[in-house]
């Protein structure tokens, strides 16, 4: 009987899609938050959120309790990124896209070789920030650890929200990326506006970074992640803070559900190693059939 | 002594020299104009100005050399530039808009501004969660003006305020920009293609010619100049 489904498995698979989708639409939003004010997708925006990872790994090793890590962590992810901006973007900030493009793909290369250099490539154990114990919650199962994931991403997004809708300097952020010419002779400070977004990209990349590391990771821990990030994003339009959400959300359950099609009774699934081809499929079909995503700006040039 | 003063000013883009050293002074309170033909330099000579162009030669302005500031410190010494095409924010609401206006206002003091913009641009209040893109070329005229407003600046420099504006609307912006003027002492420094307009308004004017002053006097001397009637005025 195709039918035979087991709903609760099934629930338990959506929550952890979410959980997942959560991870993929911070780093999404980050990606959103540089391809807005410089044309172009941070390869380096994974590799960036493994270094922070390490930090708080050393931090942890040095003694600092976990939850001082993790806040000392976000704080210099933050410090970084306006740094990073600074130093490495600003010299190419009126390049063509590409040039600055293959920047972030140096920077990639540069933060994975250092985190190399300096921190052995055997796993490193970090503990989660929230308890894997489960709770039942209409029958189904759910980890605490799922729930807390989903909670810290949608305070994230909620935050920046708040932060773009309504403060000063948010306000100051999107006029930027609209028009930094009028920005300036408003008085805005363009660079450092565009310094801000990466860090705030930075840090919110940091939190993606220590959700995704427990129980263990490596140096390369967070390129699957990046590449989620970026077909979600994808799917959700590369412009669209609210589409990186979405699409990012919507990922992850799909990427759970089409790996757990058994759960549904229907006697087979997606193996689990096709996780990723999975996703690059999502990106290839949104690039032929809707390249602007769900929520994207449609690009019109005249022929 | 004069609120802004140019001596010698030039300007080059690339291999283009645009301003061959431009003289040219506003004194507190007045409206000057600046006139000519196509590339002669008018648009430049407000881009020296707010420092969005490089420049050699002497800008002073409230007694302060500004030559060489960037347009982010120009416009916190206190003058607004709107520029050609008015840079408005299109995706952004006429709130969020005017708001911007404010960025270099100390916080606080932006909202009894803001209420004053409201009551001298009346539509403005009517659209202000519209985005500004969804305003007709008048309103939008009124915008950046509001937005420059709400810069408080001592100098305001107006780019072209008639651009693709029927006359009616135009001869309103020309109206508005005479009132602050009046009422508020505003100084300003106006380039504009409509020479007899532009005239009517001010107190003085220059006529520009590939990026020299040609003539320069009291707007009622130019309308009677015969060269500057021929070439500008049209009769």
């Amino acid at each position: 009987m195709v039918f035979a489904a087991d709903w609760a498995g099934f629930a338990q698979q959506v929550v952890g899609g979410l959980a997942s989708g959560g991870i993929y639409a911070m780093l999404a939003l980050a990606l959103v938050l540089i391809y807005r004010s410089t044309g172009v997708v941070n390869f380096a925006q994974g590799e960036m959120a493994m270094f922070t990872t390490f930090l708080a790994w050393a931090l942890v090793q040095h003694g600092v309790g976990y939850w001082g890590a993790v806040a000392l962590t976000v704080l210099i992810a933050f410090a970084g990124g306006i740094a990073l901006e600074r130093v490495i973007i600003r010299p190419v900030e009126r390049a063509p896209a590409l040039t600055i493009a293959i920047v972030t793909l140096g920077l990639f290369f540069l933060l994975n070789g250092a985190a190399f250099w300096i921190w052995s490539p055997e796993q490193k154990y970090l503990r989660s920030a929230f308890s894997t114990r489960p709770v039942e919650i209409a029958g189904v199962q759910i980890s605490i650890q799922d729930l807390g994931v989903i909670a810290v991403a949608v305070a994230a997004a909620t935050l920046l929200a708040v932060l773009f809708r309504f403060t000063k300097v948010g306000l100051a952020m999107r006029a930027v990326v609209a028009n930094p010419d009028s920005s300036r002779l408003l008085g805005i400070r363009v660079g450092w506006m565009l310094a801000l977004g990466w860090g705030l990209a930075a840090a919110l990349g940091s939190v993606a970074g220590l959700l995704t590391a427990s129980p263990s990771f490596d140096q390369s821990f967070m390129q699957p992640v990046l590449l989620y990030a970026f077909a979600g994003a994808i799917l959700g339009g590369i412009d669209s803070a609210l589409g990186a959400v979405v699409g990012s959300l919507l990922l992850g359950v799909f990427l759970n559900v089409v790996t757990s099609l058994d759960t549904l009774g229907l006697g087979w699934t997606i193996d689990n190693d096709l996780r990723l081809p999975a996703a690059l499929a999502v990106i290839l079909l949104v690039l032929l059939i809707r390249p602007s995503g769900l929520f994207g700006t449609a690009q019109v040039t005249r022929a | 002594m004069p609120l802004l003063e140019l001596s010698g000013v030039q300007a080059r883009y690339g291999a283009l020299q645009a301003l061959h050293g431009i003289n040219l002074t506003v004194d507190e309170g007045e409206i000057v104009a600046v006139l000519g033909a196509n590339g002669a330099g008018k648009t430049t000579t407000l881009r020296a100005v707010s420092g969005t162009v490089k420049t050699n030669g002497n800008i002073v302005f409230g007694g302060e050399r500004i030559g060489g500031h960037g347009p982010e410190a120009v416009a916190r010494e206190g003058i607004a530039h709107v520029p050609e095409g008015r840079g408005t924010f299109a995706d952004l609401t006429v709130r969020e808009n005017l708001r911007l206006g404010a960025h270099v206002r100390p916080r606080g003091k932006a909202k009894a501004d803001y209420d004053r913009v409201l009551r001298r641009f009346p539509i403005l209040a009517e659209r202000q969660r519209q985005a500004a893109g969804t305003l007709s070329g008048g309103e939008q005229q009124q915008l950046a003006l509001a937005r420059a407003l709400m810069q408080r600046p001592k100098l305001l420099l107006l780019d072209e305020p008639s651009l693709g504006l029927a006359p009616r609307v135009v001869a309103e912006i020309f109206r508005t920009v005479a009132e602050l003027n009046e009422e508020d002492g505003l100084s300003v420094l106006v380039v504009e293609q409509n020479a007899n307009l532009a005239l009517e308004t001010s107190s003085r004017a220059y006529v520009l010619e590939v990026g020299r002053v040609a003539v320069a006097g009291t707007s009622a001397e130019l309308r009677r100049h015969e060269s500057v009637r021929r070439s500008y005025l049209g009769y």
